[in-house]
């Protein structure tokens, strides 16, 4: 058994496989049963029915919480990418103290558990004379959003040849120029990858947003409130259905766009190399 | 290099307040943001966490009382023992289950590991509240595990014990946060020498000396960080034990955002809050004290 062989592990291979069925059953459970025939999520299925779909197409509450979802991400989404492109840039090609410090504490966030980023920004909004609102929620999912954004983007800067911006400083270009000119259509495609994973974050965030909604209920607020209603669960199904299709969709293409601006790195921007603590 | 320098040295004074303007902009967005939403508001927690509950957004006057409270009164004792207990639990399940995935991709999954990181990671990209929605359904007494074990004939009755357990909080919890400890101990393992374990093995070593003599170590600080990155957000985690944990599972989390919610003592959460940020603390400082020590046997 030589490890740095590709010999055959059976028993591994095994297990690999029972673990991705563990990871992946429990959640294809709300399509399975989003077309169920009956209120109750039980084995055996009773039969096929579009009846909980439908169901979701005249619900006003749910339409404005989709709205409030799209808009609260894709705002999100744009200052979350707009910090994570200034600092991941700073860190990379200032490299000073500063720099690194900014971009250390943009990171922080993965270390502080949802529950008190809601409480200390819940108080933050409060002084601020601002008070639970869409406005709030922004502020909380930019900061959640925050260490995915700075991640992606100084992996993506720190990938660009250095020769490439010193030229065209050499050639008498500003800074500025050099940044907006060469520097950022370089890196499209990890901005593009930033906002669709910061939106998706934002898009699926429940806790944070849990603390700081006004009247206005986020699409996972949304899906909270209709647990409580044993009759609402099929409902829930299917619009679960639709949100996880919505995430699979848009982190596979975030994932592709990523892969194909930086084909050297194929590990997936999840992995939290980077602790903060270092 | 040298080049760039020497002529940067020869600007004008105008390109060089250019530059420091360029400077300032580009730094200004990370550091107002994080001043603000990160020091500013950690900073008010702890200073409401020393302040008395008189209705009042800053409270009234200094105290100590919050946390003597929450130190001392055994419902708050319980609940903080009972979240470390559960956090580590998922933590060390996490880990373990985690690692020989871990080690299939760094070491036998070949040309398919690409695919194979993607996929371990995509359900990290599903609402999370979806995921613990899903556990709620399957563990239920009416739910599709029991109803399952009763078509197949595996039981006769529906048991009982599966939800509101503080074991339905563990799978869960491990469930959610999978991708989360698979990837950095991946990275770890990617970095061990591969001519090590060759001149181990020439050397007449068996695989499971070399596993435990050679990879296990190396991949350590992968480890650390796994269970740090695990056990962070499961501490203070509100939503699963609030589906699927029963009266028997409230953790820190819960009671938190009780403080903020029913109880409306806000100074008091606010005590809650910086409690579970030091626990955190120590566990950071504990993961990069092993991680100084594996790293300096290496």
């Amino acid at each position: 058994m030589n490890p740095t062989s590709p010999t055959k592990a059976p028993w591994l291979t095994i297990y690999v496989v029972a673990y991705v069925l563990f990871l992946y059953l429990p959640i294809a459970i709300i399509p399975l049963f989003s077309f169920n025939n009956s209120i109750q999520a039980a084995f055996p299925l009773s039969g096929f029915t579009l009846e909980w779909y439908r169901s979701l197409f005249d619900n006003e509450n749910l339409h404005r919480a989709f709205q409030t979802s799209l808009i609260v991400g894709v705002s999100a989404a744009f200052l979350a990418t707009s910090i994570g492109v200034t600092v991941g840039y700073m860190e990379v090609a200032g490299g000073d103290r500063a720099s690194r410090l900014i971009s250390a504490l943009c990171r922080l966030p993965i270390l502080i558990p949802g529950v008190i980023v809601g409480i200390a920004l819940l108080i933050l909004v409060n002084l601020a004379g601002l008070g639970p609102s869409r406005m709030a929620i922004v502020l909380g999912h930019t900061l959640v959003a925050l260490p995915t954004a700075v991640v992606i983007m100084r992996g993506r800067f720190s990938s660009l040849p250095r020769s490439f911006s010193e030229v065209a400083m050499d050639l008498g270009a500003h800074e500025w120029t050099t940044f907006r000119r060469i520097v950022l259509p370089l890196a499209a495609p990890a901005i593009a990858s930033s906002f669709m994973l910061s939106f998706l974050t934002s898009f699926d965030e429940f806790i944070v947003a849990f603390f700081l909604s006004g009247t206005e209920p986020t699409l996972p607020l949304f899906v909270w409130g209709q647990l409580r209603f044993p009759k609402a669960l099929p409902s829930v199904m299917a619009l679960g259905t639709f949100i996880l299709l919505a995430s699979i969709v848009i982190a596979t293409g975030a994932e592709i766009i990523r892969r194909r601006g930086a084909s050297n790195d194929e590990l997936p921007v999840t992995t939290p190399r980077p602790l903060p603590i270092s | 290099m040298s080049v760039s320098v020497d002529s940067a040295s020869a600007l004008p004074a105008a390109s060089e307040r250019q530059r420091r303007l360029f400077g300032i902009g580009m730094r200004a967005p990370g550091a107002l943001a994080t001043s603000v939403l990160v020091l500013f508001a950690l900073g008010v927690v702890l200073f409401l966490g020393f302040r008395t509950n008189d209705g009042s957004l800053l409270g009234g006057a200094f105290t100590l009382d919050n946390f003597k409270t929450a130190l001392t009164d055994p419902l708050y004792a319980t609940v903080i023992l009972r979240s470390l207990a559960i956090a580590g639990f998922v933590t060390l399940a996490t880990v373990v289950t985690a690692y020989p995935v871990a080690y299939y991709l760094a070491f036998h999954a070949g040309k398919h590991r690409g695919l194979l990181l993607f996929v371990v990671t995509l359900p990290f990209w599903t609402s999370y509240l979806l995921r613990v929605f899903a556990w709620k359904v399957v563990l239920a007494f009416n739910g599709v595990l029991n109803s399952a074990l009763l078509v197949t004939g595996i039981t006769s009755e529906p048991i009982l014990a599966f939800l509101n357990t503080p074991a339905a909080v563990v799978v869960t919890l491990a469930h959610a946060y999978a991708a989360f400890a698979i990837l950095p101990i991946y990275v770890a393992l990617e970095n061990v020498p591969r001519s090590l374990i060759e001149a181990a093995e020439d050397l007449g070593a068996r695989p499971t000396s070399i596993f435990r003599r050679i990879i296990l170590p190396i991949s350590m600080p992968g480890v650390m960080a796994a269970a740090l990155v695990v056990f962070v957000p499961t501490v203070g985690d509100y939503v699963t034990p609030a589906l699927v944990g029963g009266p028997n599972s409230t953790m820190i989390g819960s009671m938190i955002q009780a403080q903020f919610g029913k109880a409306n003592d806000w100074p008091f959460g606010a005590a809650l809050s910086v409690i579970v940020m030091l626990v955190i603390l120590a566990v950071v400082a504990i993961a990069r004290v092993a991680d100084k020590r594996f790293g300096s046997k290496t």
